[in-house]
Protein backbone atom coordinates (compact mmCIF):
# COMPACT_ATOMS: atom_id res chain seq x y z
CA UNK A 1 0.00 0.00 0.00
CA UNK A 2 1.45 3.31 -1.38
CA UNK A 3 2.13 5.95 1.57
CA UNK A 4 -0.30 8.84 1.87
CA UNK A 5 0.52 11.96 2.78
CA UNK A 6 -2.56 13.01 4.72
CA UNK A 7 -1.22 10.37 7.99
CA UNK A 8 -0.40 12.69 10.52
CA UNK A 9 3.31 12.01 11.32
CA UNK A 10 4.36 9.31 13.90
CA UNK A 11 1.23 8.41 13.52
CA UNK A 12 0.98 4.37 12.10
CA UNK A 13 -1.51 3.54 9.04
CA UNK A 14 -4.64 2.62 10.11
CA UNK A 15 -7.22 -0.09 8.56
CA UNK A 16 -10.20 2.23 7.10
CA UNK A 17 -12.18 -0.23 9.47
CA UNK A 18 -10.12 0.82 12.13
CA UNK A 19 -10.92 4.43 11.93
CA UNK A 20 -14.58 4.15 12.61
CA UNK A 21 -14.09 1.09 15.34
CA UNK A 22 -11.91 2.98 17.71
CA UNK A 23 -14.40 5.34 18.63
CA UNK A 24 -16.35 2.69 20.04
CA UNK A 25 -14.41 1.07 22.38
CA UNK A 26 -10.47 1.78 22.09
CA UNK A 27 -10.59 5.83 21.83
CA UNK A 28 -14.25 5.73 23.16
CA UNK A 29 -14.97 9.89 23.81
CA UNK A 30 -16.04 9.78 27.45
CA UNK A 31 -14.86 6.50 28.76
CA UNK A 32 -11.57 6.77 27.77
CA UNK A 33 -10.37 10.29 26.52
CA UNK A 34 -13.21 12.20 29.20
CA UNK A 35 -14.22 14.50 26.43
CA UNK A 36 -17.83 16.28 26.78
CA UNK A 37 -18.33 15.35 30.16
CA UNK A 38 -21.48 17.80 30.69
CA UNK A 39 -23.59 16.90 28.65
CA UNK A 40 -22.97 13.03 29.38
CA UNK A 41 -23.37 13.55 33.09
CA UNK A 42 -26.61 16.43 32.72
CA UNK A 43 -29.16 14.68 30.43
CA UNK A 44 -28.77 11.51 30.82
CA UNK A 45 -31.43 10.75 33.65
CA UNK A 46 -33.64 8.79 31.53
CA UNK A 47 -32.62 6.72 28.34
CA UNK A 48 -34.84 8.59 25.71
CA UNK A 49 -32.73 11.87 26.26
CA UNK A 50 -29.85 10.28 26.33
CA UNK A 51 -30.40 8.50 22.95
CA UNK A 52 -31.73 11.89 21.93
CA UNK A 53 -28.67 14.20 22.97
CA UNK A 54 -26.51 11.73 21.31
CA UNK A 55 -27.75 11.40 18.33
CA UNK A 56 -28.24 15.57 18.12
CA UNK A 57 -24.57 15.53 19.30
CA UNK A 58 -23.56 12.49 16.52
CA UNK A 59 -25.50 15.14 13.70
CA UNK A 60 -23.51 18.48 14.70
CA UNK A 61 -19.98 15.93 14.46
CA UNK A 62 -20.89 14.71 11.23
CA UNK A 63 -21.90 17.45 9.30
CA UNK A 64 -18.95 20.08 11.01
CA UNK A 65 -15.91 17.81 10.86
CA UNK A 66 -17.20 16.51 6.75
CA UNK A 67 -17.60 20.17 6.33
CA UNK A 68 -14.04 21.40 8.16
CA UNK A 69 -12.68 18.35 5.85
CA UNK A 70 -13.54 19.53 2.71
CA UNK A 71 -12.65 22.81 3.69
CA UNK A 72 -9.44 22.57 5.19
CA UNK A 73 -6.72 23.32 2.35
CA UNK A 74 -8.48 26.65 2.45
CA UNK A 75 -9.10 27.72 6.18
CA UNK A 76 -5.40 29.57 6.96
CA UNK A 77 -3.54 28.05 10.07
CA UNK A 78 -3.94 30.73 12.58
CA UNK A 79 -7.69 31.48 12.33
CA UNK A 80 -8.88 27.39 12.59
CA UNK A 81 -10.07 27.59 15.77
CA UNK A 82 -12.69 30.51 15.00
CA UNK A 83 -13.78 29.40 11.87
CA UNK A 84 -14.32 25.71 13.70
CA UNK A 85 -16.05 27.50 15.96
CA UNK A 86 -18.37 29.30 13.55
CA UNK A 87 -19.16 26.02 11.42
CA UNK A 88 -20.15 24.02 14.91
CA UNK A 89 -22.56 26.79 16.10
CA UNK A 90 -24.05 27.28 12.27
CA UNK A 91 -25.11 23.07 12.78
CA UNK A 92 -25.62 23.54 16.39
CA UNK A 93 -28.46 26.14 15.49
CA UNK A 94 -30.08 23.82 13.22
CA UNK A 95 -30.27 21.31 15.12
CA UNK A 96 -31.72 23.23 17.93
CA UNK A 97 -34.59 24.47 15.72
CA UNK A 98 -35.23 21.22 14.13
CA UNK A 99 -35.49 19.28 17.79
CA UNK A 100 -37.88 22.40 18.89
CA UNK A 101 -39.96 21.21 15.64
CA UNK A 102 -39.83 17.50 16.02
CA UNK A 103 -40.84 17.64 20.05
CA UNK A 104 -41.65 20.31 22.03
CA UNK A 105 -41.24 17.93 25.18
CA UNK A 106 -38.09 16.49 24.19
CA UNK A 107 -36.95 19.92 23.82
CA UNK A 108 -37.96 21.29 27.14
CA UNK A 109 -36.03 18.24 28.78
CA UNK A 110 -32.78 18.76 26.78
CA UNK A 111 -33.32 22.89 28.03
CA UNK A 112 -29.72 24.87 27.57
CA UNK A 113 -28.11 21.36 26.50
CA UNK A 114 -28.64 21.84 22.92
CA UNK A 115 -27.33 24.83 22.67
CA UNK A 116 -24.28 23.90 24.30
CA UNK A 117 -23.23 21.20 22.05
CA UNK A 118 -21.69 24.27 20.69
CA UNK A 119 -18.96 24.06 23.80
CA UNK A 120 -18.60 20.13 23.23
CA UNK A 121 -15.22 19.77 23.22
CA UNK A 122 -15.16 16.17 21.82
CA UNK A 123 -16.50 18.11 18.64
CA UNK A 124 -13.88 20.65 18.83
CA UNK A 125 -11.47 17.88 19.49
CA UNK A 126 -12.09 15.37 16.34
CA UNK A 127 -11.95 18.73 14.34
CA UNK A 128 -8.59 20.10 15.18
CA UNK A 129 -6.89 16.43 15.81
CA UNK A 130 -8.76 14.58 13.01
CA UNK A 131 -11.03 16.37 10.40
CA UNK A 132 -7.97 18.80 9.56
CA UNK A 133 -5.86 16.55 9.08
CA UNK A 134 -7.54 13.77 6.70
CA UNK A 135 -9.45 13.76 3.36
CA UNK A 136 -13.44 13.38 3.64
CA UNK A 137 -14.37 10.22 3.80
CA UNK A 138 -11.50 9.40 6.43
CA UNK A 139 -13.16 12.39 8.48
CA UNK A 140 -16.54 10.85 8.21
CA UNK A 141 -15.79 7.55 8.81
CA UNK A 142 -14.06 8.80 12.10
CA UNK A 143 -17.04 11.29 12.89
CA UNK A 144 -19.71 8.25 12.72
CA UNK A 145 -17.05 5.99 15.00
CA UNK A 146 -16.93 8.41 17.83
CA UNK A 147 -20.74 9.76 17.46
CA UNK A 148 -21.89 6.16 17.79
CA UNK A 149 -18.98 5.68 20.93
CA UNK A 150 -20.48 9.22 22.61
CA UNK A 151 -23.80 7.42 21.69
CA UNK A 152 -23.59 4.47 23.70
CA UNK A 153 -21.81 6.13 26.63
CA UNK A 154 -25.03 8.25 26.63
CA UNK A 155 -26.97 4.76 27.00
CA UNK A 156 -24.93 2.81 29.51
CA UNK A 157 -25.08 6.09 31.90
CA UNK A 158 -29.29 6.89 31.43
CA UNK A 159 -29.92 3.25 31.35
CA UNK A 160 -28.26 2.38 34.61
CA UNK A 161 -29.58 5.70 35.73
CA UNK A 162 -32.72 4.85 34.86
CA UNK A 163 -33.65 1.78 35.53
CA UNK A 164 -32.15 2.53 39.69
CA UNK A 165 -33.55 5.98 39.47
CA UNK A 166 -37.14 5.44 37.96
CA UNK A 167 -37.69 1.70 37.94
CA UNK A 168 -38.61 2.00 34.61
CA UNK A 169 -36.51 1.80 31.06
CA UNK A 170 -37.26 3.94 28.07
CA UNK A 171 -40.49 5.04 29.81
CA UNK A 172 -41.54 1.31 30.84
CA UNK A 173 -42.40 0.11 34.22
CA UNK A 174 -39.59 -2.40 34.67
CA UNK A 175 -40.54 -3.56 39.05
CA UNK A 176 -44.15 -3.30 39.43
CA UNK A 177 -45.75 -0.50 41.58
CA UNK A 178 -43.80 -1.49 45.11
CA UNK A 179 -40.50 -0.20 43.19
CA UNK A 180 -38.64 1.96 45.74
CA UNK A 181 -36.64 4.23 43.77
CA UNK A 182 -33.25 5.21 44.79
CA UNK A 183 -33.96 8.72 44.10
CA UNK A 184 -30.21 9.86 44.07
CA UNK A 185 -29.44 8.23 40.84
CA UNK A 186 -31.73 10.86 38.47
CA UNK A 187 -30.34 13.72 40.73
CA UNK A 188 -27.05 15.57 39.97
CA UNK A 189 -25.13 13.17 41.85
CA UNK A 190 -26.19 10.32 40.19
CA UNK A 191 -24.96 11.35 37.24
CA UNK A 192 -21.38 11.36 38.71
CA UNK A 193 -21.64 8.55 41.01
CA UNK A 194 -22.77 6.25 37.79
CA UNK A 195 -19.93 7.46 35.44
CA UNK A 196 -17.33 6.97 38.17
CA UNK A 197 -18.98 3.60 38.76
CA UNK A 198 -18.77 2.54 35.23
CA UNK A 199 -14.63 3.96 34.69
CA UNK A 200 -14.26 2.04 38.18
CA UNK A 201 -15.34 -1.57 36.06
CA UNK A 202 -13.64 -0.91 33.28
CA UNK A 203 -10.18 -0.13 34.56
CA UNK A 204 -10.79 -3.29 36.94
CA UNK A 205 -11.33 -5.16 33.88
CA UNK A 206 -8.66 -3.60 32.24
CA UNK A 207 -6.45 -4.56 35.00
CA UNK A 208 -7.90 -7.96 35.44
CA UNK A 209 -7.13 -9.14 31.58
CA UNK A 210 -3.09 -7.34 31.86
CA UNK A 211 -2.29 -9.59 35.33
CA UNK A 212 -3.66 -12.49 33.20
CA UNK A 213 -1.81 -11.45 30.50
CA UNK A 214 1.01 -11.00 32.44
CA UNK A 215 0.98 -14.33 34.34
CA UNK A 216 0.44 -16.14 30.79
CA UNK A 217 3.21 -15.17 29.24
CA UNK A 218 5.49 -16.02 32.79
CA UNK A 219 3.95 -19.30 32.72
CA UNK A 220 5.09 -19.40 28.66
CA UNK A 221 8.30 -18.76 29.84
CA UNK A 222 8.95 -21.31 32.73
CA UNK B 1 -38.39 40.34 33.49
CA UNK B 2 -37.57 38.47 36.32
CA UNK B 3 -38.69 38.98 39.77
CA UNK B 4 -35.95 37.53 41.75
CA UNK B 5 -34.29 39.77 44.33
CA UNK B 6 -30.07 40.40 43.76
CA UNK B 7 -29.13 38.41 46.37
CA UNK B 8 -31.69 35.19 45.29
CA UNK B 9 -29.47 35.24 42.08
CA UNK B 10 -26.66 35.20 44.26
CA UNK B 11 -26.89 32.01 46.18
CA UNK B 12 -28.69 30.65 43.68
CA UNK B 13 -25.74 30.68 41.14
CA UNK B 14 -23.05 29.93 44.22
CA UNK B 15 -24.70 27.62 45.99
CA UNK B 16 -28.14 26.11 45.52
CA UNK B 17 -27.56 25.86 41.06
CA UNK B 18 -23.92 25.39 41.40
CA UNK B 19 -22.83 25.59 37.81
CA UNK B 20 -20.06 22.29 38.32
CA UNK B 21 -21.53 20.58 40.98
CA UNK B 22 -25.93 20.64 40.51
CA UNK B 23 -25.68 21.54 36.47
CA UNK B 24 -22.88 20.01 35.18
CA UNK B 25 -21.12 22.93 33.61
CA UNK B 26 -17.98 22.87 32.74
CA UNK B 27 -16.55 19.37 34.25
CA UNK B 28 -13.66 19.19 31.82
CA UNK B 29 -12.04 22.12 33.60
CA UNK B 30 -12.87 20.96 36.55
CA UNK B 31 -11.42 17.44 36.13
CA UNK B 32 -8.68 19.19 34.72
CA UNK B 33 -7.10 21.61 36.78
CA UNK B 34 -8.25 20.55 40.22
CA UNK B 35 -5.45 17.99 41.00
CA UNK B 36 -3.18 20.89 42.50
CA UNK B 37 -4.42 23.75 44.62
CA UNK B 38 -1.92 26.64 43.20
CA UNK B 39 -3.67 26.24 39.71
CA UNK B 40 -6.98 25.44 40.60
CA UNK B 41 -7.10 29.37 42.29
CA UNK B 42 -5.80 31.51 39.41
CA UNK B 43 -8.15 29.47 36.92
CA UNK B 44 -10.85 30.06 39.29
CA UNK B 45 -10.31 34.02 39.45
CA UNK B 46 -9.88 33.75 35.20
CA UNK B 47 -12.67 32.02 35.29
CA UNK B 48 -14.60 34.22 37.00
CA UNK B 49 -13.32 37.59 34.71
CA UNK B 50 -14.87 35.76 32.10
CA UNK B 51 -18.05 35.22 33.36
CA UNK B 52 -18.45 38.75 33.96
CA UNK B 53 -17.03 40.23 30.73
CA UNK B 54 -19.39 37.63 28.74
CA UNK B 55 -22.56 37.97 31.12
CA UNK B 56 -22.19 42.09 29.97
CA UNK B 57 -21.57 41.64 26.24
CA UNK B 58 -24.50 38.98 26.11
CA UNK B 59 -26.76 41.00 27.89
CA UNK B 60 -25.91 43.47 25.06
CA UNK B 61 -25.64 41.52 22.54
CA UNK B 62 -29.17 39.82 23.24
CA UNK B 63 -30.93 43.81 23.41
CA UNK B 64 -29.37 43.97 20.02
CA UNK B 65 -30.27 40.60 18.60
CA UNK B 66 -34.44 41.16 19.91
CA UNK B 67 -34.16 44.87 17.95
CA UNK B 68 -33.58 43.39 14.77
CA UNK B 69 -35.37 40.43 15.23
CA UNK B 70 -32.41 37.91 14.40
CA UNK B 71 -32.63 35.42 17.78
CA UNK B 72 -31.02 32.63 15.85
CA UNK B 73 -27.62 34.42 15.55
CA UNK B 74 -27.42 34.07 19.44
CA UNK B 75 -24.94 31.15 19.83
CA UNK B 76 -22.43 32.68 17.62
CA UNK B 77 -22.92 35.85 18.89
CA UNK B 78 -21.94 34.52 22.33
CA UNK B 79 -19.51 32.30 21.02
CA UNK B 80 -17.53 35.03 19.22
CA UNK B 81 -17.55 37.24 22.05
CA UNK B 82 -16.50 34.37 25.04
CA UNK B 83 -13.42 33.54 22.19
CA UNK B 84 -12.06 37.35 22.61
CA UNK B 85 -12.94 37.86 26.16
CA UNK B 86 -10.26 34.58 26.56
CA UNK B 87 -7.76 35.62 24.27
CA UNK B 88 -7.50 39.28 26.13
CA UNK B 89 -7.26 36.63 29.39
CA UNK B 90 -4.77 34.75 27.94
CA UNK B 91 -2.99 37.62 26.86
CA UNK B 92 -3.04 39.42 30.38
CA UNK B 93 -1.79 36.14 32.05
CA UNK B 94 1.01 35.87 29.79
CA UNK B 95 2.36 39.19 30.48
CA UNK B 96 1.22 38.97 34.20
CA UNK B 97 3.21 35.93 35.06
CA UNK B 98 4.98 33.66 32.40
CA UNK B 99 5.17 31.10 34.85
CA UNK B 100 1.19 30.74 35.87
CA UNK B 101 1.02 30.45 31.47
CA UNK B 102 3.16 27.69 31.39
CA UNK B 103 0.97 25.42 34.22
CA UNK B 104 -2.06 26.16 33.27
CA UNK B 105 -1.10 25.17 29.73
CA UNK B 106 -4.03 23.78 27.46
CA UNK B 107 -6.54 24.62 30.12
CA UNK B 108 -6.58 28.45 29.36
CA UNK B 109 -7.33 28.64 25.57
CA UNK B 110 -10.15 26.02 26.31
CA UNK B 111 -11.87 28.50 28.94
CA UNK B 112 -13.49 29.13 25.46
CA UNK B 113 -15.10 25.68 25.09
CA UNK B 114 -16.08 25.92 29.09
CA UNK B 115 -19.87 25.33 29.56
CA UNK B 116 -20.16 27.13 32.31
CA UNK B 117 -19.01 30.31 30.68
CA UNK B 118 -21.95 29.55 27.37
CA UNK B 119 -24.24 27.80 29.83
CA UNK B 120 -24.12 31.13 32.21
CA UNK B 121 -25.28 33.21 29.41
CA UNK B 122 -27.94 30.98 27.89
CA UNK B 123 -29.63 30.43 31.24
CA UNK B 124 -29.46 34.52 32.16
CA UNK B 125 -31.08 34.72 28.86
CA UNK B 126 -33.51 32.43 28.85
CA UNK B 127 -34.37 33.32 32.87
CA UNK B 128 -35.42 37.14 30.84
CA UNK B 129 -32.89 38.66 33.88
CA UNK B 130 -32.33 42.66 33.30
CA UNK B 131 -28.52 43.97 33.76
CA UNK B 132 -28.02 44.07 37.39
CA UNK B 133 -29.44 40.13 37.69
CA UNK B 134 -27.24 38.85 34.63
CA UNK B 135 -24.32 40.68 36.25
CA UNK B 136 -25.08 39.12 39.90
CA UNK B 137 -25.46 35.96 38.11
CA UNK B 138 -22.21 36.58 36.36
CA UNK B 139 -20.47 36.93 39.40
CA UNK B 140 -22.20 34.05 41.43
CA UNK B 141 -21.63 31.41 38.77
CA UNK B 142 -17.88 32.58 38.82
CA UNK B 143 -17.34 32.25 42.34
CA UNK B 144 -19.51 29.00 42.29
CA UNK B 145 -16.98 27.38 39.89
CA UNK B 146 -13.71 28.58 41.85
CA UNK B 147 -15.72 27.19 45.07
CA UNK B 148 -16.00 23.80 43.63
CA UNK B 149 -12.89 23.90 41.97
CA UNK B 150 -10.67 24.93 45.31
CA UNK B 151 -13.11 22.09 47.47
CA UNK B 152 -11.99 19.45 44.68
CA UNK B 153 -8.24 20.40 44.72
CA UNK B 154 -7.78 20.20 48.62
CA UNK B 155 -9.45 16.92 48.31
CA UNK B 156 -7.49 15.55 45.65
CA UNK B 157 -4.52 17.01 47.35
CA UNK B 158 -5.10 15.08 50.78
CA UNK B 159 -6.11 11.99 47.88
CA UNK B 160 -2.87 11.76 46.79
CA UNK B 161 -1.83 10.27 50.20
CA UNK B 162 -4.34 7.89 50.93
CA UNK B 163 -4.19 4.03 50.15
CA UNK B 164 -6.64 3.72 47.27
CA UNK B 165 -6.96 0.39 44.77
CA UNK B 166 -4.17 1.43 41.77
CA UNK B 167 -7.28 0.80 39.42
CA UNK B 168 -9.25 3.41 40.91
CA UNK B 169 -6.42 5.98 41.10
CA UNK B 170 -7.29 8.86 38.33
CA UNK B 171 -10.58 9.86 36.67
CA UNK B 172 -12.78 7.21 38.36
CA UNK B 173 -11.89 8.20 42.14
CA UNK B 174 -12.27 12.20 41.61
CA UNK B 175 -15.71 11.38 39.52
CA UNK B 176 -16.94 9.78 42.83
CA UNK B 177 -15.54 12.19 44.71
CA UNK B 178 -17.63 14.99 42.94
CA UNK B 179 -20.58 12.83 43.37
CA UNK B 180 -20.66 13.26 47.18
CA UNK B 181 -19.64 16.64 46.90
CA UNK B 182 -22.51 17.12 44.98
CA UNK B 183 -24.95 15.54 47.48
CA UNK B 184 -23.59 18.08 50.43
CA UNK B 185 -24.43 20.82 47.81
CA UNK B 186 -27.62 19.40 47.44
CA UNK B 187 -28.29 20.47 51.24
CA UNK B 188 -27.90 23.77 50.19
CA UNK B 189 -31.60 23.74 48.57
CA UNK B 190 -34.23 25.91 49.45
CA UNK B 191 -31.72 28.73 50.75
CA UNK B 192 -32.72 31.98 49.36
CA UNK B 193 -35.79 30.91 48.31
Amino acid sequence: MPKQDTFTPGEPPVLEADVFLKGLWRENPVFVSLLGMCPVLAVTNTVMNSLAMGLATTFVLFMSTSLISLLRSFIPKQVRIPVFIVIIATFVTIVEYSIQAISLELYENLGAFIALIVVNCLIMGRAEAFASKNPLPRAMLDALGMGAGFTFALFCLGAVREILGSGSFAGVDLFGPNFQPWAIMILPPGGFLVLGGWLLLFAWARERSDRKKAEAEAAAGD
Amino acid sequence: MNPDSLTYVLLDASLVNNLVLASFLGICPFLGVSAKNETAVPMGFAVIFVMLVAGVCSYAINQILIYFDAPYLRIIAYIAVIASAVQLVEMFIKWFSPTLFRALGIFLPLITTNCAIMGMALFATAREYNFMQTLTYAIGGGVGFTLALILMSGLREQLELADVPSFARGAALTLIIAGILSMAFMGFAGLGG
